[in-house]
């Protein structure tokens, strides 16, 4: 079959500029680009590209140095405003992948900061929030949580992270459910979704560390939420929270700051599902035998909790 | 006995450039090439047919020179080009007609590759961060563009499920950039500022066009079936991006910047269409592993891509517009068959 044109196969690849054509003649950057197309090779030559990177922005958005910052700037808040304490944290897994599951609270919630720092601090391995949309179509606030490791909370995403890359992915199966709750519902568990978090462990084969926390609610507690103005502004709550009224005054921003509350993170019992990995689908009923008992179990922690605080804002 | 093959849209970048390298295949005996425009490119014995893509005339010339692989680089990924009508005439009405035609009595077609686009996944904020070639949409179509590249696929997907002795392949393109070609992007990223939207950095995934090339004939090669993403490796934030151009963005307004695309087209300032707004809020990433279990092995990386891009765009300005070679049927025509032309045996 090639024997057929003997010379159109002894013509060398960067034979382009041998020919007399009036293009080739003349030696210019495309004579040049199309030798980088030879037709038949094998592309098996398993060489490492060059891959001139300026930032260390990973697929996910995160940013080693961005955390680090963010970290010095929470690590006072952390230490002195909140005093986290662990309970339990040995059994958050060193290394391989984990799904850690908390309960949500606070307008804008202090559990996420509080959990991720901790975790990035004591064992210098990142953790990923998994969070809604909403976030990303928020100019800024969407880029600068996706630099501090917040990813969208898309079964694609949460398998490539705790599958793949055998990383640490923060969820709350709340949502802002949890966060939007008012303050007479304070430590009453929302329905977990619809189980989907349980259903990615699963399908990742990896273990789910549930946690409980207290004091998230009272750091920034919401006391009357706007419909219309949630309506109107497309977020999924807008509230009046305690925190505008007590630091109102010192201009706009102090409504984002909370309130000193105690927090104390329980860390509780890993849960290992002995079901084969990487199915298609799994047993709805399965699904939501496990998240149910997970919700149980946190919501049982948080009570326990609740029964041995004798202070909000000392623990 | 070698293939013969039929290209769409030679008068197109793509085009011109597959059938440049198939010219170098020994395997292949028979280049033909459909254009409304004349080719840009020097071919030698690409034989080039001046025609619309009118189902006759198509079922005409895949019969009568026996075509047997079909390359379809004729779809308009970039809507800054033409006239949304022109696209979709084009591409929905080209495309149908083309398949019809391949899919004649008596139709000797084997092996298709569409150079189709990543476009089809759009850009949303509920898109995970790497699309797969199973992953579907998550807004229905906005813009012209990628409405008629759902089209197209929709009859690619049916020509495939109608003729399953055919392999056909389709390959999903990222974002390209190369020294030759003009894209939306390209021309944002040839600007003194590169413009952005305020409060986003979106990660982008680039394929360089030599890849994209490489990709056509290697689909052609190993008679790939199936769909495919064809993206450079790694994401990279759209700042890092300018940043490797030396340059610093220019933040636009993040609302009611739909309104303001209109008039800034008008005057000539920025062309700024709906897909590339989303992409510039949301960005996009594709799996590309599919491409590479199969053997495709990439010359560069997302970041690669775009670090060759500058390179080249620091020789635009002295290579000038005269750098281009035009395509002229008479000189051509005298180049292929004058007997004073020596022709190395």
């Amino acid at each position: 079959m090639a024997d057929a044109k003997p010379t159109k196969r002894t013509r060398p690849k960067t034979a382009t500029k041998a020919r007399p054509r009036p293009a080739s003649s003349t030696p210019r950057k495309r004579a040049a680009s199309t030798a980088l197309v030879p037709v038949p090779q094998p592309p098996s030559e398993p060489e490492t590209l060059e891959d001139p990177r300026l930032s260390d922005i990973d697929e996910w958005g995160r940013s080693e140095r961005m955390r680090e910052l963010a970290r010095s700037l929470y690590g006072p808040m952390y230490e002195r405003w909140h005093r986290v304490e662990w309970e339990g944290f040995e059994k958050i897994p060193r290394e391989g992948g984990a799904l850690l599951v908390s309960n949500h609270a606070g307008a804008i919630p202090s559990d996420a900061p509080a959990i991720m720092h901790g975790i990035e601090e004591e064992l210098g391995r990142p953790v990923y929030g998994l969070a809604d949309e909403m976030f990303k179509r928020l100019p800024v606030v969407g880029m600068l949580w996706s630099r501090v490791g917040g990813v969208l909370a898309h079964p694609d995403n949460a398998y490539r992270l705790l599958r793949e890359q055998q990383q640490l992915a923060l969820v709350f199966p709340e949502g802002t459910k949890g966060t939007g709750k008012t303050y007479g519902d304070r430590y009453q568990l929302r329905r977990f979704g619809r189980g989907g978090y349980v259903q990615i462990a699963m399908r990742a084969g990896v273990p789910i560390v549930p946690i409980a926390v207290v004091g998230a609610e009272e750091a920034m507690p919401i006391l009357w939420k706007s419909p219309q103005l949630a309506k109107l502004t497309g977020l999924p709550y807008v509230p009046l929270t305690a925190n505008m009224l007590a630091f109102g005054g010192l201009g706009p921003l102090g409504a984002l700051l909370p309130f000193p509350a105690k927090i104390k993170i329980r860390v509780l019992d890993p849960v290992h599902f002995d079901v084969e990995p990487d199915l298609p689908r799994y047993s709805r009923s399965r699904i939501m035998d496990e998240s149910e008992a997970i919700r149980q179990r946190i919501q049982e922690a948080l009570l326990d909790m609740l029964r041995h605080r004798e202070s909000v804002w000392f623990g | 006995m070698g293939r013969r093959v039929l290209i769409t849209g030679l008068g197109t970048f793509w085009g011109g450039r597959v059938a440049q390298a198939l010219e170098a295949d020994p395997d292949v005996d028979v280049i033909v090439g459909l254009d409304r425009f004349e080719p840009t490119v020097p071919l030698e014995r690409t034989e080039y047919v001046r025609s619309d893509e009118s189902y006759s005339i198509l079922t005409r010339i895949v019969q009568a020179a026996k075509i047997d692989t079909i390359v379809h680089t004729f779809l308009v990924v970039d809507s800054t080009q033409m006239r949304s009508r022109t696209m979709h005439e084009i591409n929905t009405i080209g495309t149908m007609n083309l398949f019809a035609a391949a899919s004649s009595a008596g139709s000797t077609v084997r092996d298709v590759v569409v150079k189709s686009s990543t476009l089809v996944y759009g850009a949303d904020p509920r898109d995970p961060v790497w699309f797969d070639e199973q992953s579907r949409r998550n807004q229905p179509p906005r813009s012209v563009v990628e409405r008629t590249l759902l089209a197209v696929e929709g009859y690619v997907r049916d020509f495939a499920v109608d003729n399953p002795h055919v392999s056909v392949a389709v390959l999903r393109f990222s974002n390209v950039l190369g020294p030759d070609i003009d894209t939306p992007l390209s021309k944002l990223l040839a600007l003194p500022l590169v413009p952005s939207i305020f409060g986003f950095d979106p990660r982008f995934q680039f394929v360089h066009e030599a890849d994209v090339v490489r990709a056509i004939l290697f689909a052609l090669q190993t008679r790939l079936s199936g769909v495919y993403n064809v993206a450079g490796d790694g994401l990279l934030p759209w700042s890092e991006v300018a940043a490797i151009c030396g340059k610093r963005n220019l933040p636009l307004p993040p609302y009611g910047l739909g309104l303001l695309a209109g008039p800034l087209r008008r005057v000539g300032l920025l062309e700024l269409p709906k897909e590339l707004l989303d992409l510039l809020r949301y960005g996009r990433g594709v799996d590309n592993r599919r491409l590479k279990e199969a053997g495709f092995g990439y010359r560069y990386t997302s970041a690669g891509t775009v670090a060759d891009f500058v390179k080249s765009m620091r020789l635009r300005p002295y290579s000038g517009a005269g750098g281009d070679y035009q395509y002229e049927r008479d000189v051509e025509a005298f180049f292929k068959h004058s007997p004073a032309v020596v022709r190395d045996q």
